[in-house]
C-alpha cells in the first residue's frame, strides 16, 4: 500500500458556491500514474483540480497532497505544477518572462531559473518563439507555454485541466508522450479531460464525474467490473460465428450473440465474463470453431461512461 | 508564559526563510512595476500628478519678469495649499484608489490572479510585494510632482527664491512635503488595498472614505484618529487656516508631535494591512462569479 505522504487524498470533500453544488461528498487516493477525471462539462472536474491546487477551499472535508494541504503554499507549490484552462497571461509577457519569473518566486537563482526556463520550453517545443510576446501565440502555443511553466519546477505531481486543447494532432501525440513519460518517472500526472478517448489511452486510471459526484473511480478494468448491471460485450473473431452464437445461447448468463456484419465474429453480451472466457475455452478445444481473437468491445472509458450515466461517448 | 511566547516568537523568526521572502518581494515587485506603472491604463494617474505642474508652467510661461521677492510668502501659501488640498486631499487619494484597488482586483479582471497564486509564495509575502510596489509607484509619480512644483513655485523668483531654499526655511518646507506625500501614498494606498479584499467592486467604498476624510475635520477628535488628512494636517510646514462654511464645525484637535503624528498613520497603515493578510487568505478563484 502506498504511503500516505505519497498520495492525493480527498476526504469527503464537498464544495458548495453558495448554494450551487460544485463537488459533493468526494473521498478517493490516488497513487502516482496518470489518472484522468472525466465528465461532461459542468460535472465538477475543474472544481476538483482547483480545490486540490487551494485556488479555492472546501466546504467541507480535507485534502492532503503527498501529506502538505493547501494552507502550506510554500512546501505545496514546490511540489505541484498547475496547467489551468484559463486562457490568459500577464499582459506583455514573452513566453520565456511567463516561465522565469514563478521559477524565481520560487527561489531559484538566476542562472538555475535560466537553465530551467530553457529546458521546460525545450520539452514543450517552445524555444523557437520564447520571445515572443504570448499576445501573439496561436492557442496551441499558448496551451504549451502554460505546460512548460507547470513541467518547469520538475513538480511531483503535475495538474492539467483539459491539456489536449487546442492542440494539433502532433502537438497532441507530443504532449501524451511527455505525460507517459512524467509518470514513468514516478510523477502524479492528473488530467481532466471531456473527450473520452484522448485519456483512454494513456490512464492508469480513471475517475468518472457527473454532477459533482465521483460516479465510479479506480483502474479502467476495475471500473468496467463495478458495472455489473450492464453485461460486458466480448467480441469473438472466428472461423464458425453461427456455431458460435449457437453454442453461447446455451448459456444463461449471455443475454445476446450478434454475428458482425462481415460474419466472421460473433459480439457476446454477457453478465459473467470470466464464465464465458471458460466455456470458450472448452469449445476453442473441441475443435468446432477456430478462434483468431477475443477482445472486451466496451472495456474502455467510453462504453462505461455510457452504462454509469448514459451519456454518449466522444466529446460530452 | 510571557517567557513561553518569547521563546515561540524567537523560535518562529528563526524558522522563517527571510532570504527567500526577500527574493519573492523583489520578484513581486518588479512584476507588479512593469504591469501598473508603464502601462496605457495608468495614463489619468499621470494627469492627475501633472495637473498642478502644468498649471505652474503655463503661469511661468505667462509671467515674464522675474517674481517680485515680495510675493514669496504667498507663493508658499500657495504650494502648502496645492500640497495639502490638492496633492494629499484629491490627487494621490485619486490615483491610490486607481492604482492599490488594481494590485488584486485588475488581476481578477485580467484572470491571471491564478498565477500569484500557484506559486510557494506566502499569501501574506504577495499581500506586501504588491503594497510596496503600489507605494513605490505613488510615491515616485507625486514626489517628481511636488518636487517639479516646489521648484517652478520658488524658480521663478530668481536668487531670492533659491536664496528662499538654501538660506531660509525652503527646504525643510520641501522635506515637509515630500514626507507628507510619502505618507499620504502608504496611508491611503493600505486602506484602497484592504478595500479591494474586501468588496468586489471598490468604488463605493472608496467615494464613502472621500465622504469621511472630507468631514474628519468637524469630527470629534478620536475619529480624526483614523483620518490620513488629520494626521498629514500636523506634518504641514505652513499655517493653513480653515476658510469656507465648513470653518465653524471644525473641531481644533490638540496639535501632535510629527513624530507621533508619522508613527500614528504607520500603526494605521500596518494594522490595515495586517487586516489585507488576513483578507487575502479568504480569497478564492472563481473568475466566473466577478
Amino acid at each position: 500500500m502506498t504511503s500516505p505522504n505519497r498520495q492525493i487524498v480527498f476526504d469527503s470533500v464537498s464544495k458548495f458556491y453558495g448554494e450551487v453544488l460544485g463537488v459533493n461528498r468526494v473521498s478517493f487516493a490516488l497513487d502516482p500514474g496518470i489518472t484522468s477525471l472525466v465528465g461532461p462539462n459542468g460535472s465538477g472536474k475543474t472544481t476538483l483540480l482547483n480545490l486540490l491546487t487551494g485556488l479555492i477551499k472546501p466546504t467541507r472535508g480535507s485534502i492532503h497532497v503527498l501529506g502538505l494541504t493547501t494552507g502550506q503554499p510554500v512546501e505545496l507549490f514546490r511540489q505541484v505544477g498547475y496547467c489551468t484552462q484559463f486562457d490568459s497571461f500577464p499582459p506583455g509577457s514573452t513566453g520565456y518572462d511567463f516561465i522565469f519569473w514563478p521559477l524565481r518566486l520560487h527561489g531559484f537563482g538566476r542562472e538555475q531559473a535560466a537553465r530551467l526556463t530553457d529546458e521546460a520550453l525545450e520539452r514543450a517545443g517552445m524555444t523557437q518563439v520564447a520571445r515572443r510576446k504570448v499576445a501573439g501565440y496561436s492557442k496551441g502555443m499558448r496551451q504549451r507555454i502554460r505546460l512548460a511553466q507547470a513541467i518547469a519546477h520538475h513538480p511531483s505531481v503535475l495538474v492539467l485541466d483539459e491539456p489536449l486543447n487546442g492542440l494539433d494532432p502532433i502537438a497532441r501525440a507530443e504532449a501524451i508522450a511527455l505525460f507517459g513519460a512524467l509518470a514513468v518517472q514516478g510523477m502524479h500526472v492528473i488530467i481532466s479531460s471531456h473527450i473520452l478517448e484522448e485519456v483512454d489511452r494513456i490512464s492508469d486510471r480513471v475517475v468518472l464525474m457527473s454532477s459533482g459526484y465521483v460516479v465510479a473511480e479506480g483502474q479502467i478494468r476495475e471500473v468496467r467490473q463495478e458495472v455489473r448491471d450492464h453485461p460486458m460485450q466480448i467480441l469473438v473473431r472466428c472461423s464458425n460465428a453461427a456455431r458460435l452464437a449457437s453454442a453461447a445461447f446455451e448459456l444463461n448468463h449471455v443475454v445476446e450473440a450478434k454475428i458482425v456484419n462481415d460474419g466472421r465474429g460473433v459480439l457476446i453480451r454477457t453478465r459473467d465474463a470470466e464464465q464465458f472466457y471458460l466455456r470458450l475455452n472448452k469449445i476453442v478445444c473441441s475443435g468446432l470453431i477456430e478462434v483468431e481473437a477475443v477482445a472486451p468491445a466496451d472495456d474502455d472509458v467510453d462504453s462505461i461512461y455510457q452504462y454509469l450515466i448514459g451519456c454518449n461517448g466522444g466529446p460530452i | 508564559m510571557n517567557a513561553r511566547l518569547i521563546t515561540r516568537a524567537k523560535e518562529w523568526t528563526q524558522e522563517q526563510p527571510w532570504e527567500l521572502y526577500a527574493t519573492q518581494i523583489f520578484v513581486l515587485m518588479r512584476n507588479e512595476i512593469r504591469r501598473n506603472l508603464f502601462a496605457r491604463r495608468r495614463l489619468w494617474v499621470y494627469l492627475l500628478a501633472a495637473i498642478p505642474v502644468v498649471i505652474l508652467l503655463v503661469q511661468r510661461a505667462f509671467a515674464r519678469n522675474t517674481a517680485e521677492p515680495f510675493y514669496i510668502e504667498s507663493a508658499t501659501r500657495v504650494l502648502a495649499r496645492i500640497v495639502h488640498l490638492y496633492y494629499v486631499r484629491l490627487g494621490i487619494f485619486f490615483a491610490c484608489m486607481g492604482i492599490f484597488t488594481w494590485l488584486f482586483r485588475g488581476e481578477v479582471v485580467e484572470r491571471t490572479l491564478h498565477y500569484q497564486f500557484l506559486v510557494p509564495v506566502r499569501r501574506e509575502v504577495l499581500v506586501i510585494g504588491k503594497f510596496l510596489a503600489g507605494t513605490l509607484i505613488s510615491i515616485f509619480l507625486f514626489e517628481s510632482a511636488v518636487l517639479a512644483c516646489f521648484y517652478l513655485t520658488y524658480d521663478r523668483f530668481g536668487a531670492a527664491g533659491w536664496s528662499y531654499i538654501f538660506d531660509g526655511p525652503g527646504l525643510h518646507q520641501l522635506g515637509a512635503y515630500l514626507l507628507v506625500t510619502a505618507l499620504t501614498c502608504i496611508g491611503y494606498g493600505s486602506v484602497f488595498l484592504a478595500l479591494s479584499l474586501l468588496f468586489k467592486n471598490p468604488i463605493v467604498p472608496g467615494l464613502v472614505l472621500m465622504g469621511w476624510e472630507t468631514i474628519a475635520p468637524i469630527l470629534p477628535a478620536w475619529a480624526q484618529r483614523l483620518s490620513v488628512t488629520s494626521y498629514m494636517r500636523h506634518l504641514c510646514p505652513v499655517e493653513l487656516p480653515v476658510e469656507g462654511p465648513l470653518a465653524i464645525f471644525t473641531v481644533v484637535a490638540e496639535p501632535v508631535a510629527p513624530v507621533l503624528a508619522i508613527l500614528g498613520l504607520l500603526c494605521l497603515s500596518v494594522a490595515v494591512l495586517v487586516l489585507s493578510c488576513f483578507l487575502i487568505d479568504r480569497i478564492e478563484i472563481t473568475y466566473t462569479a466577478e
